[in-house]
């Protein structure tokens, strides 16, 4: 969605004078902005209602000075951004990013070779089964989450069936420390990794993994050097839908981390609710919202790319 | 002859109640052009994804070699087949798809690189090398999967509807092109087609196909001129049929005259049998000596440059007759729709089937 707008501006902006490979994708979208504006009105409303103008907000609020009673000082000061790098919180950043990128990783196997299983099964089959996959999805978020207590708890599930099993030492504790926050995060976005990787795996010829052992390639071979490169987008796509969730979260780490344990959307939340400092509360935002905007740019842009290479090849036919 | 490189002893396939393949024999020679026919979804494809080893047979073996291979899985099997669909590897330039399979070998680059050179000289890819499939025209796809597949040196080369994509002039020009090929690398090819003329022009000996069973394997002169049974018959070339029993020396057809023909083994006088005639066997107004003949109306015209087509409805059957005259012929005794002719056949040129 991103990459399509993106490629229709370049086109328009170009429009006095197209280059040779401007494709027909560009064309579409350039003959689609010249329908009445009115159609697009609500949409647009709706993002720069919700969206522009909160962010904006959020954006000059961290310019301005903290008053000395909470509220702010609308005085201009950049001592908020300042204060985001130093190490106390530049290390809080950190450890956000590191706890987000494990549960990607864990959450792109385990959901890569979900949605692999998913489309070898068949094809009658694949829609229940992903439906099934997906299906923790619909209920609320807060609810999984609290499953995972029960779950994990000093006298939890799991302590439960260790016991029945025969243990009798000390119950483990899971709950309230980083992997139970990082397997709770990898369990709410893991259908979204599914999703994702399902689409290109579904799409993707049979014979082509036939061809590649036809010509002497082993199993592993195969899925190196043919399925998985032609299905990265799908891998990409829910890689940083994940970690972009995962880095700015704050109620998982707040219900299975306990309260000693915080990541950057703890911070944020403490900074306007418990410590009253909005305009620091504001920065530590802004920055996370452009460490989002900048994964998502990028991948748009790659996939765009991928897109926009193979419709130039179809033309050059 | 030469020896035979591939055995398929008994071979039969089943995907749950439908058997794909039923119980197909054959052998196929050294440096073979061999043409595997019959109509869509007679287990043409399925008999060929045996014999690269995506399906293993239900009864029966695959003998490579003298080797039975039924159940080696295809990456180590020397055989290599080139997918009906093609199945480039969309990610990779012309040049990675034909280098893909020796680099799966362990060839060292420098000799990947000089035999890929080779290959692309030999299927004329030349200027192509960098190229991605997107960016190639059907034609150009088909020599790329054809080079990927014969850059192996497999002991046998399988081809699924090599052609079958191509528009007909192309086709025509492709069955002369890959025969050539077939020469110079000499490298047995099997071709699975449904197009019997592409079979009749490429193939040193065909078999043909019906619900999974072998019904011919032969030249293709003798399919064409001595078919097996009638649906053979049919099914390449037209012919001419006519229903009738068994009698004395020939079949006596519905209209009560006699059509006179060599008869198949041990057929029982008055038993049902078809006699069958191919259009270019018959004659106009036939001379006095031809064993079989009998007089129809012209129905309907065709005029094919080469050759004038009559239809001419007869008492011997329903369809009526195809008639096919020559240019030469046409002009020395002008026909039109309407028109009454005599024609006759002689009894060489009559097949005579069970019905
Ligand atoms: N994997 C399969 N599972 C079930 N049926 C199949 C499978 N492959 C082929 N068939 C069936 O076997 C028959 C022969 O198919 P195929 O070999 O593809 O025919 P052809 O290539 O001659 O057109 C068809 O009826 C087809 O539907
Ligand atoms: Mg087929």
């Amino acid at each position: 969605m991103w990459g399509r707008c993106t490629a229709g501006q370049r086109g328009a902006r170009k429009g006095n004078k197209p280059r040779q490979s401007l494709h027909a994708n560009c064309r579409r979208v350039v003959t689609t902005n010249s329908r009445p504006a009115f159609l697009m009105a609500p949409a647009l409303a709706w993002l720069i209602g919700l969206m522009v103008v909160p962010c904006g907000l959020v954006l000059a609020l961290a310019f301005f000075q903290r008053g000395i009673y909470g509220g702010v000082d609308y005085t201009f000061t950049l001592e908020n951004f300042a204060k985001v790098f130093d190490p106390l919180y530049a290390g809080i950043f950190l450890r956000s990013a590191r706890i987000a990128g494990t549960a990607t990783l864990i959450a792109v196997v385990i959901g890569y070779a979900a949605a692999y299983a998913i489309a070898s099964c068949r094809r009658s089959l694949q829609p229940v089964l992903l439906f099934f996959a997906v299906l923790p999805f619909w209920s609320n978020y807060l609810i999984r989450t609290y499953a995972w207590i029960v779950l994990l708890n000093r006298e939890g599930l799991v302590t439960q069936v260790l016991r029945w099993f025969g243990y009798t030492g000390e119950p483990p504790s899971m709950l309230y420390t980083e992997g139970a926050v990082i397997a709770g995060l990898v369990y709410n976005y893991l259908p979204f990794v599914i999703l994702a990787c399902y689409a290109p795996l579904s799409r993707l010829n049979p014979e082509l993994a036939e061809a590649s052992r036809d010509l002497g390639g082993s199993a592993v071979t195969t899925f190196r050097r043919i399925i998985l490169p032609l299905t990265l987008p799908g891998i990409a796509a829910g890689a940083v839908f994940v970690f972009v969730l995962s880095i700015g979260n704050f109620v998982t780490p707040a219900l299975l981390g306990g309260g000693r344990f915080q990541m950057i959307g703890n911070l944020v939340y403490d900074q306007f609710l418990t410590a009253n400092d909005w305009p620091f509360g504001a920065a530590l935002a802004a920055v996370l919202i452009a460490i989002m905007m900048l994964l998502l740019l990028v991948q748009g842009y790659a996939a765009d790319r991928a897109s926009t290479r193979t419709a130039q090849a179809r033309e050059e036919a | 002859m030469s020896r035979d490189v591939l055995e398929i002893e008994g071979v039969s396939k089943k995907f749950g109640p439908l058997t794909a393949v039923d119980d197909v024999s054959l052998s196929i020679r050294e440096n073979e052009f061999f043409a595997l026919l019959g109509p869509s979804g007679c287990g043409k494809t399925t008999l060929l994804r045996m014999l690269a080893g995506f399906e293993t047979p239900t009864r029966g073996r695959i003998l490579l070699d003298g080797a039975d291979v039924s159940r080696t899985p295809p990456n180590r099997r020397p055989v290599n087949l080139m997918f009906q669909s093609y199945a480039l590897f969309p990610h990779m330039s012309v040049r990675a798809n034909i280098s893909y399979g020796l680099e799966m070998e362990g060839r060292p680059g420098s000799e990947i690189r000089s035999r890929v050179d080779e290959m692309l000289v030999t299927t004329q890819l030349g200027g192509l090398a960098d190229r991605k499939p997107d960016q190639l025209s059907g034609g150009q796809k088909q020599r790329v999967a054809l080079a990927r597949a014969l850059i192996k040196r497999p002991r046998v080369l399988l081809l699924d509807e090599p052609l079958g994509a191509l528009d007909k002039k192309l086709r025509g020009d492709m069955q002369i092109e890959l025969k050539r090929l077939q020469h110079e690398v000499g490298i047995t090819f099997i071709v699975v087609t449904h197009d019997q003329e592409e079979a009749l022009v490429m193939a040193d000996r065909m078999a043909v196909l019906k619900d999974g069973r072998l019904l011919q394997c032969d030249t293709p002169h003798t399919v064409y001129e001595h078919p097996a049974d009638a649906f053979v018959a049919g099914f390449i070339g037209v012919m001419n049929f006519a229903e009738g029993s068994v009698s004395g020396q020939g079949v006596k057809a519905r209209d009560g005259s006699l059509i006179t023909g060599s008869l198949p083994d041990e057929i029982a006088n008055d038993a049902a049998a078809i006699a069958a005639v191919r259009p270019e066997r018959i004659v106009l107004f036939p001379a006095d000596d031809i064993a079989n003949r009998t007089s129809g109306r012209v129905v309907a015209l065709a005029y094919h440059g080469l050759d004038l087509q009559l239809h001419v409805k007869t008492p011997l059957a329903d369809k009526p007759f195809l008639i096919r005259v020559t240019a030469d012929t046409a002009d020395r005794r002008p026909l039109a729709v309407g028109d009454t002719v005599d024609l006759g056949w002689s009894a060489a040129d009559t097949r005579i089937f069970r019905h």
